[in-house]
């Protein structure tokens, strides 16, 4: 039949991408569906991909075979491992892009996957058979038949702009909205709100005076992002910096009645660690400034986003502000800032596939779920996209990651757990794991079960298991390799004489650098230094490494405790009503889950536990 | 939850002629190689032993019990299980619980957690989970009333105080770990190390001070002050003759002291007396006045001690502040007129005979009622103070690996450890509440 698929994607943005590509690897024959393919993988605010806990996440992405590392290491313009001088856990790898370029790169990936098919329409609505969701409607009134749906609406659902009390209808600047999805939502009888965003104004980069600005450049030694990239080529541009002052300031706070956010034209919450210009200078009136940098778009373009001040100002507000600042005297305003705000599903609604609880078949990923982020958004897609393909193929069964294997774990866990009341972005500090969790090891965490769901590529698959293989063979080596005490002092390393010290032992003293190490043993030197390096993380995070295992063991117990999906909580003797609806509310599938509920008691836990073990 | 070894009372505390310990774990049996004489190889599951049990460090008789060991799978949790019957005292079953807490491994059970084990174990059936539930409500409705009392005053403050303040800490180092880019100040970092010192001097010291633990070990001091002929050795000897004199007449640090080490009414008590009060005339003296006062303030209790007939109780008056617990006593009551009696007695004075052994007991009830008194008051929930002291510990041990010399990611994972460890008695450390202090503190976001 024609217009028949597994899965429909909705939407054509970092998480309609990672979707729909996910959908297709797993072998299900996708459509993704997009009101405009000249904006596929469009970067709508911040031309940058990763940072802290965001590269965790798309080094997780590229380790189950997604998009996003290879696309930006191949658009990038400014690459920066953050925290360089920290250790490896809270490293994370950030990178410019080519705005143009990381779309053009995206939408030929796209089109080189198999499965796939792209097509231009806007999503009015669902088509339902027997009360079950079997296609969606488009604006002219065709339809496309799937057995399931992944939405991925961005700001796009009901998105209304502001720029001070100026309003205007659209998800995107100069796009539409898409309108009629959310009453369809409601009506199935989903729980919904709205949240806030916003983008700065775009700068012409020939009228700023470069010459008096500091520069930020990126690192002599780019690191990609995809284990399959070997070396980052594209040429390396700096940004500028610039900074509020208090001239800047006394207009803004003059103008405080006519910003959007302010007069109440606003409802929605907005993040408060990507905050407004105004926000930052009603939360900390203290400060006389505020830095700004000057990221350029791309190679070929003059465009230049100015990231740290967003602001739902008035456009001539805005433009005697920015005015103020050094090197933006005379500094042309491409595009003024403006907020936007749209309609999120509660994640609550959502189990740990991704998956619309109340509708089978339904997925939701990105900013439909209360988040923020190109990353947070191509994770969810990667998640929802694999589980959409297994479950339109019945294959019976279903993919999640748990918190002690990756921040994907961490981040949908958080969502249907614990609800949002702000847009959710990714800290290394939401994991409990965080040693374990890394960006330098996301492919030991993840591809193997990529691999069995059927997302990753052989080829990958084959990378992957050498690599594991030689780190495997080189841990052992240093493992059973001994070195004799008075070797260990002539390096001028101090040692206490308790017990025979292996070469993997020297590596977790504080401050031994591989070259030491490579003098006890000049075999090392030929070791790759992303094998070497696994070794010596294991080794310097030793201690720390076990008691996290012993966490993750306890862990487990409870997640392994599975609750049966058709549970009457009000069977449950010794839980009150209040229990009785939160879990009613979250419906968790484990025990653990159960436990992480906001709200919920441990003798509530307890209760639930004795009455699964035995029900 | 973790898997450590866990111990209990399992029975009322105070209010049983027999108190029954349990231990259920992986290492349970080490029970016996740390606080018995009885060899690993010896032990019969199933059979009970009747044998003295020990203090883990001092090696002391605590009790003769009656104790059963059950090997695992083939007990209630599943696990391996001792359970110790032992008499039901205050004191047996406070030294117990004090030597078991510190057997390495061990830790005092949370509520429900022995059900818990032998569910994973899978050791219960329907019927007992049915009575599982009210077994739960029970156990939390009872935490809740212990958490009430105890944590309502200053106890729960303090250690939400060192919480709160940790919590800030790590908020400091979670937003130099998360926004690189953000100019958290280098100096708010380093100045962490001399925050987390300040708090585990708090700690030890709340640890340390904790004093009617120490004195229940110790015993309380009390010390016999007055002048030289008020009779305070003969109201020692008076007092060792009505008690069982543990140690008598230990040598004191000046000639003139002599101590008495005396179990009232299972408290023990050190008595002391100083040199006489008022006879400051030479240098030698002088200096042993000096050592009366300072002992004087020092003392968990004062007997001051004078002559009814050629005395009067206000010559203490300098030496009575409001900090000091004290008894006014009056000897040689056999020899004073029934007016002066009268006045004595009106000015709140107890008197006795010390020659006479008269009144003696009045002295005793006192220093009886005085200790109970302390005593119910910080132990009524001996239970969960122990709790306490094992997370405050806890929370130490991760709080001393504390350095910036290692990695920043590493101190940070000492301080999300020792949150989490007060978190166990004054509630759960949330990532928000960290993300909450982060956000306004600094100014994060581009």
């Amino acid at each position: 039949m024609e217009g028949l698929y597994d899965v429909i994607v909705v939407g054509g943005g970092h998480a309609g991408c990672e979707a729909c590509a996910a959908s297709a690897r797993v072998g299900a024959k996708t459509l993704l569906l997009t009101h405009k393919i000249s904006t596929i993988g469009e970067m709508s605010c911040n031309p940058a991909i990763g940072g802290l806990g965001k590269g965790h996440l798309v080094r997780e992405i590229d380790a189950m075979d997604g998009l996003m590392a290879k696309v930006i290491d191949k658009a990038g313009i400014q690459f920066r491992m953050l925290n360089l001088s920290k250790g490896p856990a809270v490293r994370g790898p950030r990178a410019q892009a080519d705005r143009s370029l990381y779309k053009k790169y995206m939408q030929q990936a796209l089109i080189e996957t198999k499965n796939l098919t792209i097509e231009e329409a806007a999503v009015e609505g669902f088509v339902l058979k027997d009360n079950k969701l079997n296609g969606v409607l488009l604006a002219d009134g065709q339809k496309r038949y799937a057995k399931a749906i992944v939405l991925t609406t961005g700001t796009f659902l009901n998105g209304v702009m502001f720029t001070g009390h100026q309003t205007t209808i659209g998800g995107r600047i100069g796009e539409i909205s898409c309108t009629g999805i959310t009453p369809y939502l409601k009506q199935m009888g989903l729980k919904m709100g709205r949240l806030k965003t916003g983008t700065p104004s775009r700068l012409n980069a020939d009228t700023i005076d470069w010459s008096v600005l500091e520069r930020q450049s990126g690192d002599k030694n780019p690191q990609a992002f995809s284990f399959l990239t070997d070396k980052i080529t594209n040429k390396q541009i700096d940004c500028g910096i610039t900074s509020t002052n208090e001239q800047t300031h006394k207009i803004i706070r003059e103008n405080f009645s006519k910003c959007a956010l302010f007069s109440g034209l606003i409802t929605g919450k907005g993040p408060r660690y990507c905050p407004s210009i105004e926000d930052k200078l009603v939360r900390f009136a203290d400060r006389t400034s505020h830095q700004i940098f000057l990221e350029p778009e791309g190679y070929d373009t003059n465009v230049i986003y100015p990231n740290g001040i967003s602001t739902s100002l008035p456009a001539d507000v805005q433009s005697d502000f920015i005015h103020t600042m050094q090197g933006l005297e005379n500094v042309e305003i491409m595009q003024f800032a403006y907020a936007i705000e749209y309609d999120f599903v509660d994640p609550q609604e959502l189990n740990h596939c991704l998956g619309v609880k109340k509708i089978p078949g339904l997925y939701l990923a990105g900013q439909i779920n209360g988040t923020t982020g190109y990353e947070e958004a191509g994770a969810q897609g990667l998640l929802a996209g694999i589980n959409a393909a297994l479950y339109a193929k019945n294959s019976g069964k279903e993919f999640y990651v748990d918190r002690s294997q990756g921040y994907i774990g961490v981040m949908v866990d958080d969502l249907i757990t614990k609800g949002v009341d702000e847009p959710y972005r990714m800290f290394t500090s939401r994991s409990e794991y965080r040693l374990l969790l890394r960006a330098d090891n996301a492919d030991a965490r993840l591809t193997e079960i990529g691999y069995n769901i059927g997302c990753v590529s052989d080829e990958r698959y084959a990378v992957y298991k050498e690599k594991m293989q030689k780190i495997q063979s080189f841990n052992k080596y240093c493992e059973n390799k001994i070195i004799s005490y008075a070797d260990i002092e002539n390096q001028g390393l101090s040692v206490k004489h308790n017990g025979k010290k292996s070469l993997k032992d020297i590596m977790s003293y504080p401050n031994v650098s591989r070259e030491t190490i490579e003098n006890f043993d000049s075999e090392i030197k030929k070791i790759d230094n992303k094998i070497y390096e696994q070794v010596e993380i294991d080794a310097k995070y030793s201690g720390y490494l076990k008691r996290e295992y012993e966490d993750i063991e306890i862990f487990k117990r409870d997640e392994n405790l599975k609750i049966r999906e058709d549970i009457d909580y009000n069977k449950i003797g010794g839980l009150s009503t209040e229990m009785v609806q939160r879990f009613t509310r979250v419906k968790p599938k484990t025990i653990g889950e159960a436990s992480r509920i906001t709200g919920v008691t441990p003798a509530a836990v307890t209760a639930l536990l004795g009455y699964i073990k035995n029900a | 939850m973790d898997n450590k070894t866990i111990y209990a009372l399992s029975t009322v505390f105070g209010k049983s002629g027999v108190a029954v310990f349990r231990i259920s774990g992986k290492s349970a049996f080490n029970f016996f190689t740390e606080m018995t004489e009885l060899k690993l190889s010896k032990i019969e599951p199933r059979k009970m032993y009747f044998l003295p049990i020990f203090d883990v460090d001092s090696r002391e008789t605590l009790d003769k019990c009656m104790v059963v060991a059950f090997k695992a799978p083939h007990s209630f949790t599943g696990e391996d299980t001792v359970e110790i019957n032992c008499h039901g005292s205050k004191a047996v079953i406070r030294s117990v619980s004090n030597s078991l807490s510190k057997i390495k491994g061990f830790r005092l059970a949370e509520a429900g957690e022995f059900s818990r084990r032998s569910f994973y174990n899978g050791k219960m059936d329907l019927t007992e989970a049915d009575g599982l539930a009210d077994l739960i409500d029970a156990e939390t409705r009872l935490q809740q009333e212990v958490a009430l009392k105890q944590m309502s005053g200053t106890l729960f403050n303090l250690y939400e105080d060192w919480r709160s303040r940790l919590v800030s800490l790590l908020s400091y180092v979670e937003a130099y770990i998360d926004f690189p880019d953000e100019n958290i100040p280098q100096e708010t970092v380093l100045k962490l190390e001399n925050n987390v010192f300040k708090i585990v001097e708090e700690i030890e010291n709340h640890i340390a001070i904790n004093k009617v633990e120490e004195r229940l070990r110790d015993g309380f001091q009390v010390v016999i002050s007055g002048p030289t002929n008020a009779g305070k050795s003969s109201l020692i000897n008076a007092i060792v003759k009505r008690n069982i004199a543990i140690v008598s007449d230990i040598a004191g640090t000046t000639r003139d002291v002599i101590e008495a080490y005396v179990d009232i009414k299972g408290f023990p008590v050190i008595f002391s007396d100083t040199a006489g009060l008022r006879d400051a005339n030479d240098e030698i003296e002088k200096i042993g006045i000096d050592l009366a006062r300072k002992k004087i303030a020092e003392a968990d209790f004062n007997i001051f001690l004078f002559d009814a007939e050629n005395d009067s109780p206000e010559i203490f008056n300098e030496y009575i502040t409001e900090k000091n617990n004290y008894l006014l006593v009056g000897n040689k009551s056999d020899i004073i007129t029934v007016e002066k009696r009268d006045e004595l007695i009106q000015k709140g004075c107890v008197l006795i005979s010390a020659k006479h052994n008269e009144n003696i007991e009045a002295i005793i009830d006192a220093l009886f009622n005085y200790f109970i008194d302390i005593y119910s008051s910080s132990s009524a929930h001996l239970i969960t103070r122990q709790r306490y002291k094992e997370a405050l510990e806890e929370c130490l041990c991760n709080l001393k690996r504390f350095n910036l010399s290692k990695e920043i990611e590493l101190s940070a994972e000492d301080l999300r450890l020792a949150c989490r460890a007060i978190g166990k008695i004054t509630g759960r450390v949330e990532v928000d509440e960290i993300l909450d202090k982060i956000f306004s503190s600094f100014c994060i976001g581009k």
